[in-house]
C-alpha cells in the first residue's frame, strides 16, 4: 500500500508564512482532513501537494515519486476551488473534458456518473445555466470516474446540499476503504468515519 | 494524440458558441484596412505601394487583439489547472489550443485578404505571395504569441504588457512577410523571404509549446 511522506514542508507567500516544517504520512485507506483559518495555507498544501505550486523547501514523495514526476501526477485527482467548468459547454460535454483529461472513459459511464451525483435530465443543459451546487456536482461526477489514488478535495462539500454531502462522504469512505488516500479541507463538520485531522 | 483532438474540438465548440471572442479581431482586421484608403489617399498607385505593410501590420495586430483570451477563460474557470495536473503532455494541449486559435483567427485573416487587398489594389500576383506569406506565418503569430499569453494569464488588464512582451518577437516576422509582397510587386525572386518564414514557422513549431507550458506552471503558482 502506498504512502505520501510529507517532510519539514514550509510554504510563504509574500510575507506570510503560511506552514513552516509540516511533516506527515498518509498511507492507503487514510483520510486526512485538513483544517484552519482563512488564510492558513490549506488550499497552498493541497497546492503544493497537486505538484501546482512550489514550496519555499522540504520534500514530498509517494513511495519514492517525486511530486513533480508524471507516474506521481498520473495518481492525483485535484478538486480546486474553481468550478473548471466552462459555461459554452454542457454539463457532459465539460465532464467528457475534465475526465479526458484524465483518462479514457466512454460515453455511458460518463451518463451515469451525472445520474449518480443527481443530474440527469441534465446532460445537455449549459453549465452557465446551471447552479453552483449543480456546478459541483459535475466536476465531483468526474472524481467518481477517476482512477487516481490520491484525492486532494479543496473545500469539495461547498455550495452541496445535505444529500450531496452524503454522495461525496460515501465515495470518499469507498474509495479509502479501497485503498485509496483522501486529503480534504472543510470548514464544515464531517462525519467521515476514521479520518484524521491535520489543523494548520 | 486523441486528447490533441478533443482539446481541438472543445475550443473550437466554445468559440462557435461564443463567437463575439472570434468576431472581434477579425472586425478589426477589416475595419482598420478598409480606413486606410479614407485616410491616406484612394488612388490606386499610392495604397498598392504600402498594401502589405498594411495588411501584415492589420494582421499582427489582429492576432494580438485575440490572443489574451487564448488561456485566460480557461485560467478564471479552473480548466488550466487540470490540463497542468492532467496524465498528457502539456505542451501537446497547448499546441491543441494554438492550432485552434490559428484556425479561428489566422484562417479567416488569410481567406479575407484577397478581397482587402482588392481594395487596396494589390495585383494578382502580390495577393498570391501575400496569402503564401500569412499562410507561413499566421501559424508563427499564434506559436509565439502562446507564450505572451502564457506569461501574463494571471494579470487583470494585460493587453498592453502582453503587446510589449509580443511585438518585438513579431518584428522579423513583418519584416520578411511584407517585404516578400514588395519585392513580388517588383517582380522580384522572394524564395528568401519565404523560406526564412518557413524556418520561424517550423522554430516556433518546436520550442514555443514547451516555453509555453513552462510560462503557464510559473503563472500558475
Amino acid at each position: 500500500m502506498s504512502s505520501l511522506i510529507v517532510k519539514n514542508l514550509s510554504c510563504q507567500r509574500g510575507y506570510n508564512q503560511l506552514f513552516k516544517n509540516l511533516s506527515f504520512q498518509v498511507n492507503g485507506g487514510d483520510i486526512l482532513r485538513i483544517t484552519g483559518t482563512n488564510g492558513s495555507g490549506k488550499t497552498s498544501l493541497l497546492k503544493i501537494l497537486a505538484g501546482l505550486s512550489m514550496q519555499e523547501s522540504g520534500d514530498i514523495y509517494l513511495d519514492k515519486l517525486c511530486v513533480r514526476s508524471q507516474a506521481y501526477q498520473n495518481q492525483i485527482f485535484y478538486l480546486g476551488h474553481l468550478s473548471a467548468l466552462s459555461a459554452e459547454l454542457t454539463s457532459i460535454e465539460n465532464l467528457e473534458f475534465l475526465t479526458q483529461l484524465q483518462g479514457d472513459v466512454n460515453q455511458q459511464q460518463l451518463f451515469q456518473a451525472l445520474e449518480q451525483v443527481g443530474l440527469k435530465g441534465y446532460e445537455d443543459e449549459y453549465c452557465a445555466k446551471l447552479s453552483a451546487g449543480q456546478k459541483r456536482r459535475v466536476i465531483l461526477a468526474g472524481l467518481m470516474l477517476s482512477q487516481a489514488s490520491i484525492w486532494l478535495l479543496d473545500e469539495p462539500f461547498t455550495a452541496l446540499d445535505p444529500h450531496g454531502v452524503k454522495i461525496v462522504e460515501t465515495w470518499i469512505q469507498q474509495h479509502c476503504q479501497q485503498g485509496g488516500m483522501c486529503l480534504f479541507t472543510t470548514h464544515q463538520d464531517s462525519a467521515l468515519e476514521n479520518q484524521k485531522v491535520l489543523a494548520l | 494524440m486523441n486528447i490533441f483532438l478533443q482539446t481541438l474540438k472543445r475550443d473550437l465548440k466554445i468559440a462557435i458558441r461564443n463567437p463575439s471572442s472570434v468576431l472581434n479581431p477579425l472586425l478589426f482586421f477589416i475595419i482598420s484596412i478598409s480606413l486606410f484608403p479614407l485616410a491616406i489617399s484612394p488612388e490606386a498607385s499610392t495604397l498598392s505601394q504600402i498594401a502589405s505593410g498594411i495588411i501584415w501590420v492589420a494582421s499582427m495586430l489582429a492576432v494580438l487583439l485575440s490572443l489574451n483570451a487564448l488561456f485566460h477563460h480557461d485560467f478564471e474557470n479552473g480548466v488550466l489547472e487540470q490540463m497542468v495536473i492532467s496524465h498528457h503532455s502539456l505542451p501537446l494541449l497547448i499546441l491543441s489550443k494554438v492550432l485552434a486559435h490559428w484556425l479561428l483567427t489566422g484562417v479567416p485573416i488569410i481567406l479575407l485578404s484577397p478581397v482587402l487587398s482588392m481594395l487596396l489594389f494589390l495585383d494578382v500576383a502580390a495577393t498570391q505571395t501575400l496569402m503564401l506569406t500569412l499562410l507561413l506565418a499566421t501559424p508563427s503569430l499564434s506559436l509565439i504569441g502562446a507564450i505572451g499569453a502564457s506569461l501574463i494569464v494571471g494579470i487583470k488588464n494585460s493587453g498592453m504588457l502582453l503587446s510589449l512582451l509580443i511585438l518585438p518577437l513579431y518584428i522579423p516576422i513583418l519584416i520578411f512577410a511584407s517585404s516578400a509582397v514588395s519585392q513580388t510587386q517588383f517582380g522580384m525572386s522572394v524564395d528568401f523571404e519565404l523560406y526564412i518564414l518557413a524556418s520561424i514557422l517550423v522554430l516556433s513549431l518546436m520550442t514555443t509549446p514547451f516555453v509555453s507550458s513552462i510560462a503557464l506552471k510559473i503563472s500558475l503558482e
